[in-house]
């Protein structure tokens, strides 16, 4: 505390000029998951799930790849954004920062993931 | 990480009862949060049995009888008794509201008082509102102008625009709404709370004053404003019945409009 006054403690470092992209963002892949999950939802119920060979054709129409890959990306950009505000909500100080990293690179290493996963299964099947 | 369980010294034991005297017709009793800097021990929570056939109404009359008649030592802060100074904001029967308007009838069993939440404790309940007023003043709450005033009279408003404004300009500054808020509790140094971002907007809605994009600017913070996740505690708990929550959505907008 020492001899800091309260105005002084209150501004702080003052604004970081930032807040309003990741507010936005999360309004907007809110929107997209919704019209993304609803397509996924409805069009998936057409497949038979037990059959590997039938998800599989499924998964390699151009259309349904594309929005697959679109469908992951937005909810892993979605869950990044939601994990970020609940850690700056309750963990402060060097524990936030490394956390953040760290949440970052978990989405980051599950986008690859899927992505390369939809890739393989529509590059090995001939729709 | 956030504490959700209260250091040692400050969980709440419990206090010394303070029966009602004999004869008494109509007695409910009222718990109440003790805590004395001096005294070097824990909260404690006493109670007091009191006759509200011999009490005014509301609970600050109940607050001051007690203090008149049977412990002096208890410590609040009260002026006007009427709702407008904001001093006697305290936590009664779980909820954030001003003592001076809250009907005892309206409590059902006993009367739990606390200090507002999660503020440090001067005593009793008093607690340490330095930083909140720090934040009000941080966000600079008087008339910004760049055009000189006119020479003959005031600068003028007309009725709509003042009428934006009056919401926000009721605010009594008693700190209910942002001592309830969770995203004061956990971040109170970083994040303005509804009372400031409240007083933030009234500025913002003015139509005389001239420091709107100062004062977004000032704003746009993931912590100064976007902690807000619109809980809307702040709305529910206002005494005067004011809505901090709309005008964090308006300030949301404000930014937003000014960037797309």
């Amino acid at each position: 505390m020492g001899f800091r006054s309260p105005l002084g403690r209150a501004i702080g470092a003052g604004s970081a000029k930032s807040g309003f992209e990741h507010w936005w963002g999360q309004r907007v892949s809110a929107a997209g998951l919704g019209l993304l999950g609803l397509w996924f939802v409805v069009s998936i119920l057409g497949v038979d799930l037990g059959d590997h060979a039938a998800v599989s054709a499924w998964i390699a129409s151009m259309p349904h790849a594309t929005l697959l890959i679109l469908l992951v990306v937005t909810l892993l950009y979605h869950s990044n954004l939601g994990i970020n505000v609940v850690l700056e909500d309750y963990v402060h100080g060097g524990k936030l920062v490394f956390s953040l990293a760290v949440v970052r690179f978990v989405h980051v290493v599950m986008a690859v993931a899927a992505i390369y996963s939809i890739v393989k299964l529509s590059l090995g099947v001939q729709a | 990480m956030a504490e959700f369980r209260l250091p040692a010294n400050s969980r709440v034991q419990p206090g010394h009862e303070h029966k009602a005297p004999t004869g008494s017709t109509r007695v409910r009793k009222f718990r109440i949060y003790r805590y004395d800097p001096t005294a070097g021990a824990n909260p404690r929570m006493d109670s007091y049995e009191v006759d509200l056939d011999k009490c005014g109404p509301m609970v600050l009359d109940a607050l001051i009888k007690i203090k008149n008649e049977v412990d002096a030592t208890l410590t609040f802060r009260r002026s006007c008794r009427e709702g407008i100074c904001g001093s006697c904001a305290m936590n009664i029967d779980g909820t954030n509201t001003l003592a001076c308007i809250k009907a005892t009838e309206d409590v059902r069993g006993d009367v739990n008082i606390y200090p507002l939440p999660h503020m440090p404790v001067v005593k009793d309940l008093v607690p340490d509102l330095t930083h909140f007023y720090a934040q009000y003043a941080s966000i600079k709450p008087w008339l910004q102008t760049k055009s000189p005033a006119p020479s003959d009279r005031e600068r003028l408003q007309t009725k709509a625009d003042r009428e934006k404004i009056d919401m926000p300009s009721n605010c009594i500054l008693c700190a209910c709404c942002s001592t309830a808020c969770p995203s004061y509790w956990w971040n109170p140094e970083k994040y303005l709370g509804p009372a400031t971002l409240l007083a933030a907007y009234r500025w913002l809605a003015d139509s005389r004053d001239e420091a709107t994009g100062e004062r977004l600017d000032y704003l746009e913070d993931p912590f100064k404003l976007y902690r807000c996740h619109t809980i809307m505690n702040c709305t529910y708990t206002c005494p005067k019945g004011l809505n901090p929550a709309w005008a964090i959505g308006q300030i949301k907008q404000m930014i937003a409009e000014r960037k797309l």
